[in-house]
């Protein structure tokens, strides 16, 4: 088939892909590729350049560096033959308001070069797939956050896109709008549709992400499943410590040498050990009283933290 | 730029007269002038409108037409047509401010809500808007009339007098702008402004005398309260003063108070419900 | 053709899309939010100028005829009417070019949902403009029939201020795209209506000829669109022809439509590729 890679799993790849604005370098050297029917991910926090990375991906913002090839096409000569085949959920849902729900998919694809009746079927079922079917003859404005964003993501379905591009697909919805467009998600890549997503939440990274790389500063500072991130860059549970002080720092030696390592936060101290339970009773066997303990699994937010010294969501 | 004027724009607010009873709306307006400082380029230009028209019309129209019979004898074209752009342009200003600013901030900035929650009141609210918009009227206008008469368009000393009525106008649009602003439901309804106003605006002897009109269309334009605005300024700036000005006056001080009352009423079902 | 379709929709590599069929689906995109708009236009649109012309032409006419037995010996309002016409064109084309194009940039940012598609950025840009002709040709003809109810035209050669029109308003519509896309926010508007379009409608020779401007001002007139537009115009409605004056009316119209596509490309260019 014209146009795909050789090594014909390899959906995207990038070399040293590099985006700047000026003087500030958003996306700094980054390597990374995706394969067909997974799901991959970029965990950072806001400014990280996750969603300049996503927008070279989208072919729409030309690279400053680097080398990117989609579907084995070259996003700067090859745009729009990369276009046709992409779905995109931007980070604001760019709904035309005035429009009802169907006409907003009917005029998206259009733009693929869809026939009318082709986009009529397309839109009854996946409004049914996004379970907005009552409201198709309704304008968009009145909709809820959630059902927005599920708008979006059925308009991005309307040309049977081979790679789905969704930028922070749940940012701002309350948490059962978020859950439901996860299932919605899941069903989808069940279906074989090859997904990428960005994500300031840890949470959505492990339930939604088969791979994914943390990105910090423009670059890329580490790699892989969320389970093996866990395994690598963090201990199997972590014992939160919240004291009676403004200064948690100052608890920081007196908890030194309980588990394999302290992380200070202004409003707690994580202990990192491999039995939290035990480091719980450590604690306290030396006299020191907490307000409040508390044992948890490590997740990717304990990852960032280790690797950049930050909190993802600040 | 900014920094500089908003100071200066805000002690111009305080030396300028403010209505009785007013009691804090004051406070509103300096809110709107400190505003505006932002938009000090509309102000400019909003002052350069009626005087382009003027222009245009007093150059133009004035070769071609020369002379245009009054009450009172043949008067320039330039002449006959100054005073109405002085009313027409202190009626757009002041239904502007009360129509479409006022809209956005019932709406959209909530800017009442917030004013509400300190000691202001409706009446307050309502008042001082009316009194800001007014401020910039009389601005506008005396700008104009200085134009007007360096144009050589003025004659006679009752033009002193014009600069107030233009504020005395610009209050009776303002306040009914702002009664029927408070039943708009969205922009669209704004059509219904623009329908008001610029068939007044052409039609209310402002290009042409009243006796181009057919008898029962002269009886209709003199309905219209532009028209009222527009006869009392030619009155005065011409100086054709008699008795029949207060007939103009009566007329627009009815219209304020009725927008002026309605407006207050409709203001505090609006926000205090 | 199914066939083709069903490519479209299919995995691998996809059939691309005509030229037509990209500029068509932007147009369809604009006519279908115009289906929901068009009735807040009906004023500004249609009762607008109309009123205009009751005024000027019959209004203000009846007070020149009087006076001066009208224009360059033509009743003021065969003079005025033709004027009317390419101010018109002139509105429609700069509302259409001011608020919804930066509505689609900025707000409901629709121009970057197309980009994400398989259009590029001038399928866009020509759909758009395409979709303010039609504005403007709606405008124009509803016009041209109304102001010739009222004896407003006193040849056939009127028909041709229907295209001189809409050449008028492209000749606004593509430098006032460009100038759109260089708008943060608004409050740019206000100052193009205050300082360009309202001068432009008092001093381009539509209420009265330029020869009656001071000298100076008048060389003003001469490189405004709308002056152009008004001048070709009245002399097709009045029969009066002047083919190199005719000419050189439309080379300027035409001049204003293709440096404006290519600022215009410019601005939405820097604005939208980032």
């Amino acid at each position: 088939m014209t146009g795909d890679t050789p090594d014909g799993d390899l959906l995207l790849r990038a070399r040293g892909l590099t985006k700047t604005f000026g003087d500030f370098t958003a996306v700094d050297g980054v390597d990374f590729a995706v394969r067909r029917g997974e799901a991959f991910g970029f965990l950072g926090p806001n400014g990280a350049g996750k969603s300049s990375t996503m927008r070279m991906i989208g072919a729409v913002s030309p690279p400053s560096g680097g080398e990117l090839r989609i579907f084995g096409l070259d996003p700067s000569t090859d745009g729009p033959r990369i276009r046709a085949r992409l779905g995109v959920v931007p980070q604001q849902d760019q709904l035309d308001q005035e429009l009802t729900v169907e006409e907003n998919l009917w005029v998206y694809g259009r733009y693929f070069g869809l026939s009318r009746s082709q986009v009529r079927e397309r839109a009854v079922e996946l409004l049914e797939f996004a379970q907005l079917t009552e409201r198709a003859k309704d304008k968009v404005e009145p909709l809820s956050g959630g059902m927005k964003r599920r708008l979006t993501i059925a308009r991005s379905l309307i040309s049977a896109p081979e790679l789905l591009l969704l930028d922070e697909p749940t940012t701002g919805l309350d948490p059962q709008a978020r859950h439901l467009l996860w299932d919605r998600l899941f069903r989808l890549k069940r279906q074989g549709v090859t997904l990428i997503l960005t994500t300031h939440y840890m949470d959505e990274a492990e339930q939604l992400c088969d791979r994914l790389v943390v990105m910090d500063h423009g670059r890329i500072v580490a790699e892989g499943s969320p389970r093996q991130l866990i395994e690598q860059h963090s201990t199997r549970e972590v014992l939160e410590l919240r004291f009676d002080t403004d200064d948690h720092a100052e608890y920081a030696g007196k908890v030194a040498g309980v588990g394999e390592r302290v992380e200070v936060l202004p409003d707690r101290l994580l202990v990192y050990a491999h039995d939290g339970d035990a480091a719980a009773a450590e604690v306290h066997s030396r006299g020191i009283e907490p307000l409040s303990s508390l044992v948890r699994r490590s997740t990717l937010e304990d990852v960032f933290l280790h690797l950049t010294g930050r909190t993802l969501v600040d | 730029m900014s920094s500089t004027t908003a100071p200066l724009a805000v002690r111009v607010s305080r030396l300028l007269p403010v209505p009785a009873g007013a009691g804090m709306a004051r406070m509103l307006v300096e809110r709107n002038v400190r505003s505006y400082k932002h938009g000090w380029i509309a102000l400019v230009t909003g002052f350069l409108e009626p005087v382009l028209y003027l222009f245009s019309l007093g150059v133009g129209i004035g070769a071609l037409v020369q002379t245009v019979t009054t009450d009172s004898g043949e008067v320039p074209y330039a002449a006959f047509v100054a005073p109405a752009l002085l009313a027409t342009s202190a009626m757009n200003g002041a239904v502007y401010d009360s129509t479409f600013n006022v809209f956005w901030k019932l709406r959209y900035a909530k800017l009442y809500d917030a004013v509400l929650a300190t000691p202001l009141g409706p009446r307050d609210v309502a008042v001082g808007e009316i009194a800001w918009s007014l401020i910039r009227g009389a601005l506008y206008s005396a700008l104009f009339l200085l134009v007007a008469t360096l144009a050589g368009t003025v004659t006679s000393w009752w033009a002193l007098l014009a600069l107030p009525a233009a504020v005395f106008i610009g209050f009776a649009f303002a306040a009914v702008g702002m009664f029927v602003t408070t039943y708009m439901k969205s922009w669209a309804d704004f059509e219904w402004v623009n329908l008001a106003i610029q068939p007044m605006f052409l039609f209310s002897a402002t290009f042409f005398p009243l006796e181009t009109y057919p008898p029962t269309v002269q009886w209709l334009v003199q309905l219209t309260p532009l028209y009222h605005g527009v006869a009392l300024e030619r009155a005065l700036m011409l100086g054709q003063v008699d008795a029949g000005i207060w007939w103009h006056v009566g007329y627009l001080v009815a219209l304020g108070v009725v927008g002026l009352i309605g407006t207050g009423r409709r203001l505090e079902k609006l926000l205090l419900t | 053709m199914t066939t083709l379709f069903e490519a479209r929709g299919a995995h691998g590599e996809r059939p691309s899309l005509t030229t037509g069929e990209r500029i068509g689906s932007v147009l369809e995109y604009q006519l279908a939010v115009n289906r929901r708009t068009w009735r807040g236009r009906i004023f500004s649109r249609f009762l607008s100028p109309v009123f205009f012309l009751l005024a000027m032409g019959i209004g203000l006419g009846g007070l020149v005829d009087d006076r001066a037995g009208g224009v360059d010996g033509v009743p003021y309002l065969h003079f005025v009417v033709p004027a009317i016409v390419a101010v018109q064109a002139m509105w429609v084309a700069i509302g259409e070019s001011t608020f919804p194009v930066l509505g689609n940039i900025m707000w409901d940012r629709m121009y970057d949902t197309m980009l994400g598609t398989p259009l590029r950025l001038r399928d866009l840009l020509a759909g758009h403009v395409l979709a303010v002709v039609g504005h403007i040709i709606m405008a124009t003809l509803i016009f041209v029939g109304v102001a010739a109810a009222f004896g407003g035209f006193p040849t056939w050669g009127a028909v041709w201020c229907i295209p001189v029109a809409v050449l008028t308003g492209l000749a606004f519509t593509l430098p006032v795209f460009a100038f759109t896309a260089r708008q943060e926010q608004d409050g740019g508007f206000n100052i193009l209506f205050r300082m360009v379009v309202t001068p432009l409608m008092l001093f381009s020779g539509t209420f009265f000829p330029v020869a009656q401007l001071p000298v100076v001002l008048q060389p003003i007139a001469w490189v405004t669109p709308l002056w152009h537009g008004v001048e070709a115009g009245r002399a097709l409605s009045l029969g009066r022809v002047d083919p190199p004056w005719l000419l050189l009316h439309l080379g300027v119209l035409v001049t204003f439509v293709v440096v404006g596509w290519v600022l215009a490309e410019r601005s939405f260019t820097r604005r939208l590729i980032k």
